[in-house]
């Protein structure tokens, strides 16, 4: 029953909050394209990647330090602790992927949204979906390297963190509604060119943002791949570094029952 | 070869730094010497104790060991590893169990948390599985392998913990107060097996921290008494015991005293230890005294104080008098 309620139940009514704001927007405005519906529905669906992994990853250490006390065990096994938390990011968007399958599904046939995968576009769909999956666990693990110096706030981090995300990475809207300053700091976003992606591969005949019209399939590949290398190194600097100053200031296992 | 643990000039410091955020006008962190310059060797195959009360830098001293905290300054070595430069391949060779805490995944059976946690250790599965049975059969929790984590009981948790710690055989196990808040029969169940598991484990190395007396005299080949950080005497227990042998031991109890503080100037009184008696007026004092010279005038001022001699007794040392010679007080 919980698994129901949070795997289907829950992204499909996250999901339906846009849907209506869409009908009442046609409702006061006049007519809009279905595309537009189309365009907020996937974005939709696929951020709850993002939301899960996040959520998830910023809740591991703070968990296992505050709540199951099991961190200073993991923490002095042979396993790094990078690649345990990785692990666990991992899982979480493993449990998303469901909850994104059954909106898309969702969309498609109840909805009657244009959603489809062409067998010519399944290669660069897995690709960018894999990239931007990767992409996103590493850039959660370095926020969540954070939470190792810090005694809660986990949730709220990850909801603020999530949130500038849903703003400025071309989540339910083009980012060219956005003022100049928003635009410039949605391009340096890698999850921009990931809902770009996704878009590309699920919506036939989707146009997008004139500056990522501009980028060709295989050229938005070799972005999100460089952006994912470079977020990968800086997110093995950050962890390290805070597990550093957490082991120096004696943090890794505390318990503060706050 | 060199020791299984060893530690030159050891010390931890917590807090005494200003935030640089922090204004001027409010007091800085205070700043507490968790461990102050302490020097220890314990060769592979010993069971070593390190005895002292709440405080007294017993947990301080076994993070540092299992690499979840560094040093202040001095320097500590693990199998031959520094902890602070080199803590991976000390990770390969150590466990740790931690009493008087509920930690586990209480969604899990109790077999499932500790194969999860042996799987950490690349541990393969089949085999694991034989010895997290043979462990359960050791700690008598064969029955309850396959209930959840969260109803367990205190006992119960805490003998899943040994199993998970010792299921990967270290070589070298940090045990800190493994039996804390644990019935008679549990700790029993558990100070039989660290002794069992020694015997036939040969060049194992326990490093078990523990407040009480009775289990480091036990258990442990040697026992440094540590307080306020510092390492006070270590020694083997019978050995420990004949630092003082030479002492006399007195136990009186009497009335509550208005003030024992007098006691520390007569003459011949090297260190005394007041613990009060539950539901009941009377208090023991123990004695550590140079020679019976200074018997009379204990009492003498027992008597002054118009308090009443419920009981006099003179005994062999201890090693919680030895405690009591050393540190000043007693472990209660």
């Amino acid at each position: 029953m919980l698994f129901a309620i949070y795997s289907i139940i829950k992204p499909i009514a996250g999901t339906l909050i846009l849907v209506f704001m869409y009908y009442l927007a046609v409702d006061v405005g006049g007519e809009v394209g279905i595309e537009r519906l189309a365009y907020m529905f996937v974005g939709s669906a696929f951020y709850m990647f993002v939301f899960q992994a996040f959520f998830g990853l910023f809740e591991v250490i703070q968990g296992d330090r505050e709540w199951f006390q099991t961190i200073r065990y993991i923490y002095i096994s042979p396993i790094s602790y990078y690649a345990y938390v990785a692990g666990r990011g991992t899982t979480q968007m493993g449990t998303a992927a469901f909850g994104v399958t059954i909106v898309l599904l969702f969309g498609k046939f109840l909805l009657n949204l244009p959603i489809s995968l062409s067998l010519g576009l399944l290669p660069f769909f897995l690709a960018i979906l894999l990239l931007g999956a990767f992409c996103t666990v590493v850039i959660g693990i370095a926020l969540a390297g954070v939470t190792f110096l810090t005694a809660r706030h986990g949730g709220g981090m990850s909801e603020g963190v999530t949130g500038i995300f849903y703003v400025f990475s071309g989540v339910i809207f083009p980012l060219s509604v956005l003022p100049q300053w928003g635009q410039i700091l949605g391009r340096y976003i890698p999850l921009t060119y990931w809902f770009e992606g996704l878009r590309r591969a699920m919506l036939p005949g989707f146009v997008g943002d004139s500056f990522l019209l501009s980028i060709s399939n295989s050229l938005l590949l070799v972005i999100l791949a460089g952006a994912t290398v470079l977020f990968f190194l800086v997110s093995v600097g950050v962890f390290r570094y805070t597990e550093y100053l957490a082991r120096k200031k004696g943090k890794i296992d505390m318990t503060t029952a706050y | 070869m060199e020791a299984a643990i060893a530690t030159r000039n050891l010390t931890r410091v917590f807090g005494g730094k200003r935030r640089r955020l922090q204004r001027k006008r409010e007091p800085s962190e205070k700043r507490v010497v968790a461990l102050d310059s302490v020097n220890l060797e314990i060769p592979h195959g010993e069971l070593f104790g390190l005895l002292g009360p709440n405080g007294a830098g017993k947990t301080t001293l076994i993070k540092i060991l299992a690499t979840l905290l560094l040093p202040t300054s001095g320097e500590a070595y693990v199998a031959g590893y520094d902890v602070a430069k080199d803590p991976f391949p000390i990770r390969k060779r150590i466990n740790m169990v931690t009493g008087g805490e509920t930690s586990g995944y209480g969604l899990l059976t109790t077999r499932e948390n500790v194969w999860m946690f042996s799987q950490f250790y690349g541990m393969p599965s089949r085999q694991v599985k034989k010895v997290i049975d043979l462990l359960a059969e050791e700690f008598d929790l064969q029955e309850r392998m396959d209930a959840k984590v969260r109803t367990l009981s205190t006992g119960e948790r805490q003998k899943m913990n040994m199993i998970r710690g010792f299921v990967t055989d270290p070589e070298i196990i940090f045990l800190d107060e493994p039996t804390l808040g644990l019935d008679v029969t549990a700790a029993r169940s558990i100070r039989g097996f660290i002794k069992k598991w020694i015997q036939e484990q040969k060049g194992r190395t326990v490093l078990l921290t523990t407040h009480d007396m009775m289990e480091a005299d036990e258990l442990c080949d040697r026992i440094a008494i540590i307080d306020r950080g510092r390492i006070l005497a270590c020694d083997s227990p019978e050995g420990l015991k004949r630092l003082i042998k030479k002492d006399v031991t007195l136990k009186i109890e009497t009335d509550r005293l208005k003030d024992t503080s007098v006691f520390r100037s007569i003459p011949g009184v090297r260190n005394f230890a007041v613990s009060e008696n539950p539901k009941g007026r009377s208090m023991t004092t123990t004695f550590i005294l140079e020679d019976d010279a200074p018997i009379a005038d204990i009492m003498s001022e027992v008597l002054r104080q118009g308090s009443r001699v419920h009981s006099l007794k003179k005994t062999e040392p201890t090693l919680e008098e030895v405690f009591i010679s050393l540190v000043g007080r007693g472990l209660d």
